[in-house]
């Protein structure tokens, strides 16, 4: 009879402790990248692009990188709302919660999900070859395009499977097409695309392995969509490859702006997600 | 458009008053302001979801300008039929049917018929209030725009006419951009009621409409039946006997997917022709 | 009428875009294994996958070490994770008070969306030297900490976030009743999480195990920072290895020159896909079937 009482107790110690783990490593993460990062960062690191022997230790700073991230993370954003909100509509408006298509459809989407950014980062890269295309910022958009889209279906869908039946009745018994439908229900999953924005905008700014053979590198701001771009993941990896010790430094300042972004990105989400629950039923 | 007197539900004895239910409303002198009169009628009817036989050969019209109770124990298949009567049911699985129904002489069935334009004809009421996501002024004008009213004078017009009819003006004036979803219960469902008459339906169809609803707002819907029932004819589904006792003019009862007995209201209640009608208003079974 | 026409188009353009999505899938498998092909008209499969000697410019395509660098990082992130993954969200569905709740969540999401690359400085920063200094002089002589081990543990903490997600979504689908009926009959809150809980969502945490393991697979580049990248099969924890996705990464811009190279790349990358395809269907099988059983 006491055993059981002492197992309890040692289950919840356990238990803490292997909570308070994952806390410490939250902590020692942000500990560790701030406390490297804060000493190279100034504000050069943000507004400069490297000025030359910058990967030697000259002047300047990532601004390219930074550009690069926002410009990719935008872009690809946009397409994958342009092409993930049709077809989560779609899949759930217009084929009924049996439809195999609709079945097919999500283990798809599962499996897109967990395919590695390196592998659609090889696929696309053999494809850009095979076209002739050199590595660009297109590329890159195109590949993380590739790697968000899963991400927002995926988060909407779980929303959108739950939209109430009466609802979608409501609006039908107006007279309403299903096409109309479309303005009720996006009202209803807003705060569910918000957050799969967010979660793809997380997943999109820290991803390295997609863009390293399509985006490429460069030292200037990209100006069209030809042109190569960096990004800030593999900037920090290329600074950090360097022997010099003042550039490694720079590339733990650079993982703290990284950092600071997607704390930022998801500080903002959060509040954004809050907004558009604001009409949801 | 059509012209509603409302009535004040605050005044003190409101919620014990039912005088209004009785002989204010003399339906041979309400031909209404429409020249064309709503028709509705329903011609062997069976419908089948996957291997049950839902609805068994049913028969019948609905008199315009008049409040028809569909009654009968759960399970029966009346809001099955309400739900067939807008074509909602097309979304079930496994779902087939034969026969027709005849909404102002055109099947609804029918593979030419534009089930939207059917739809438009008729509110919906559901059990739940269901408001759109959206404000509450969206809300009313969201079916108007679908039907091509673009004008932004206009559309303010329609909310107050039809917060007005269901006694909501009052209460939501000020604050006509607020989301919906923040309106008590009973103001969402008369909202609803709004949004559906906003463009401009000939039949009301209700699925239990005040069955989610505290008792006094049960009695304002119902009281707004009633003052409707002048330009409009209206389809309630209702288990609970009373309230078909209170408003119904016409009663249709159903068991088991047939149709037992439909006839005026007085005839079915005082003078029950089927055995099985006067068991369930005796409350044999339920 | 119009508007009809409109959704009628709508319909065949929303269907046209979700198959065309859906083939994505079957795009990428093939284009990679028709760009892998090549390599099996000179070797074998059993060749490719049991020779440990890799020498591409001789012609020699060996994927042992970076399939045993990848199962052995993989496998080592999994056994150190799934105890604390585990623990935690028991103790977040089960046990713990709304401020826990409060303070881990948040954490937790944090964790879910740090980049990996900075996961690998975290990893070149802390783990390396840790795992260099302090906790290899008691085994081996000398050692870089870029290791095996090294890998394992960033990795580790990479997935703790996905693990523990999947763990309470699938904790919160078990039925309240069980939980009641058990602490009725005068179980502990634990005993109930072990006997009952834990018992009952079995299926369901190895499919979620299985799924953390699939996207353990493909991390690229935090592994790549730490693991040494030495394409020899590790004999011991503190050697360094060479993972398949670490293999792509770093090869694959100077491929072309050499023959079979790139088709060798894509065979790594096939492998990849095969893996995630593999897990993640069987998983999802079992995690639907699971959801069936709860509603």
């Amino acid at each position: 009879m006491r055993l059981k009482f002492i197992e309890e107790r040692i289950a919840k110690i356990l238990m803490s402790l292997a909570s308070l783990l994952v806390i410490l490593f939250v902590v020692s993460i942000l500990y560790t990248i701030l406390k490297r990062g804060m000493p190279a960062l100034n504000w050069d690191m943000a507004t400069k692009i490297p000025e030359g022997g910058y990967y030697n230790g000259g002047g300047g700073g990532v601004l390219n990188a930074i550009m690069g991230s926002l410009f990719i993370v935008l872009g690809s954003t946009i397409l994958g709302l342009l092409i993930s909100i049709p077809v989560v509509f779609y899949m759930n408006v217009y084929l009924s919660k049996t439809s195999k298509l609709a079945y097919i459809s999500r283990l798809a989407f599962d499996v897109m999900f967990g395919i590695p950014s390196i592998v659609y980062g090889a696929f696309a890269f053999s494809i850009m070859i095979y076209l002739g295309m050199r590595t660009s910022l297109g590329g890159g958009i195109l590949v993380i395009t590739l790697l968000v889209i899963p991400i927002f279906i995926r988060s909407m869908d779980e929303v959108a499977q739950h939209l109430p039946k009466d609802l979608l009745d409501a609006s039908y018994s107006l007279g309403a097409t299903k096409l109309e439908t479309i303005k009720v229900v996006l009202l209803q999953i807003a705060p569910g695309i918000a957050t799969a924005t967010l979660l793809s905008v997380g997943r999109a700014i820290g991803d390295a392995a997609g863009v390293m053979f399509t985006a490429g590198f460069t030292d200037s701001i990209p100006t069209s969509l030809s042109a190569p771009a960096a990004t800030l993941p593999l900037s920090v990896f290329f600074q950090l490859s360097s022997p010099s010790a003042s550039v490694q430094d720079r590339a733990y300042a650079s993982a703290l702006i990284l950092t600071i972004i997607v704390l930022i990105i998801s500080v903002l989400g959060r509040l954004v997600t809050t907004y558009f629950s604001k009409n949801k039923i | 458009m059509k012209e509603f007197q409302y009535k004040n539900p605050t005044r003190a004895t409101w919620a014990e008053d039912y005088s209004f239910l009785n002989n204010d409303l003399d339906n041979s002198k309400l031909e209404g302001d429409k020249n064309k009169k709503s028709n509705l009628k329903v011609t062997d009817l069976n419908l089948y979801i996957h291997q049950h036989h839902i609805l068994k050969n049913v028969s019948l019209e609905i008199p315009d300008n008049k409040i028809t109770c569909i009654i009968g124990p759960s399970g029966c298949g009346k809001s099955t039929l309400l739900k067939t009567f807008n074509r909602l049911i097309d979304d079930t699985e496994g779902i087939r049917y034969d026969g027709s129904i005849w909404v102002d002489d055109v099947d609804i069935f029918d593979k030419k018929t534009e089930i939207t334009d059917i739809r438009k004809k008729m509110g919906l009421l559901s059990q739940r209030p269901c408001p759109l996501p959206m404000s509450i002024y969206d809300n009313i004008t969201f079916g108007c725009k679908l039907h091509g009213i673009r004008n932004k004078k206009r559309l303010a017009e329609i909310v107050e006419e039809q917060l007005k009819a269901v006694g909501l003006w009052e209460e939501v004036k000020d604050r006509l951009h607020a989301p919906a979803s923040k309106l008590s219960i009973g103001q969402q469902q008369r909202l609803c009621l709004a949004r559906g008459l906003a463009v401009e339906p000939e039949f009301i169809l209700a699925d239990e409409a005040t069955s989610a609803l505290d008792p006094i707002s049960s009695k304002h819907i119902e009281e707004l039946f009633v003052e409707l029932k002048k330009d409009y004819a209206i389809i309630l589904v209702t288990h609970t006997l009373r309230q078909a006792l209170r408003i119904a003019d016409h009663v249709i009862f159903m068991y088991l997917g047939k149709v037992i007995e439909a006839g005026p209201a007085d005839e079915i209640f005082n003078n029950p022709k089927e055995e099985l009608t006067r068991k369930y208003l005796e409350g044999a079974f339920s | 009428m119009n508007r009809i026409l409109k959704n009628k188009i709508a319909a065949g353009m929303m269907f046209s875009l979700t198959l065309a999505s859906i083939s994505l899938v079957v795009l990428i498998g093939m284009g990679l294994y028709l760009k892998s092909a090549p390599i099996f008209k000179e070797h074998s499969l059993w060749e490719l996958i049991s020779s440990a000697d890799w020498q591409p410019s001789s012609g020699k395509f060996g994927f042992l070490p970076f399939i045993g660098g990848t199962l052995w990082i993989t496998g080592i992130a999994v056994i150190l994770a799934l105890p604390v993954a585990l623990l935690t969200s028991i103790f977040l569905s089960e046990h713990s008070k709304p401020y826990v709740k409060k303070w881990i969540f948040p954490a937790l999401d944090i964790l879910a969306g740090i980049p990996s690359v900075v996961y690998g400085v975290w990893g070149i920063l802390l783990v390396v030297p840790w795992v260099s200094e302090v906790l290899a002089p008691h085994f081996v002589e000398y050692a870089t900490g870029y290791s095996t081990l090294s890998g394992g543990i960033v990795l580790g903490v990479m997935i703790l976030p996905l693990l523990i997600s999947l763990f309470v979504e699938i904790f919160a689908a078990v039925p309240r009743d069980l939980r009641d009926a058990a602490l009725s009959l005068g179980a502990t809150r634990w005993q109930t999480s072990k006997l009952v809980i834990l018992r009952k969502t079995l299926p369901g945490l190895l499919a979620a195990v299985m799924l953390a393991i699939s996207r353990a697979f493909g991390e690229t580049i935090a592994v790549l920072m730490v693991c040494g990248n030495i394409p020899l099969l590790p004999h011991s924890l503190f050697d360094s290895c060479y993972p398949l996705p670490a293999l792509i990464a770093n090869n694959y811009g100077e491929m072309l020159s050499v023959p079979m190279y790139e088709s060798a790349l894509m065979l790594a990358a096939f492998f990849l896909f095969i893996v995630v395809l593999i897990f993640n269907t069987s998983s999802r099988a079992v995690i639907y079937k699971l959801e069936r059983k709860f509603q």
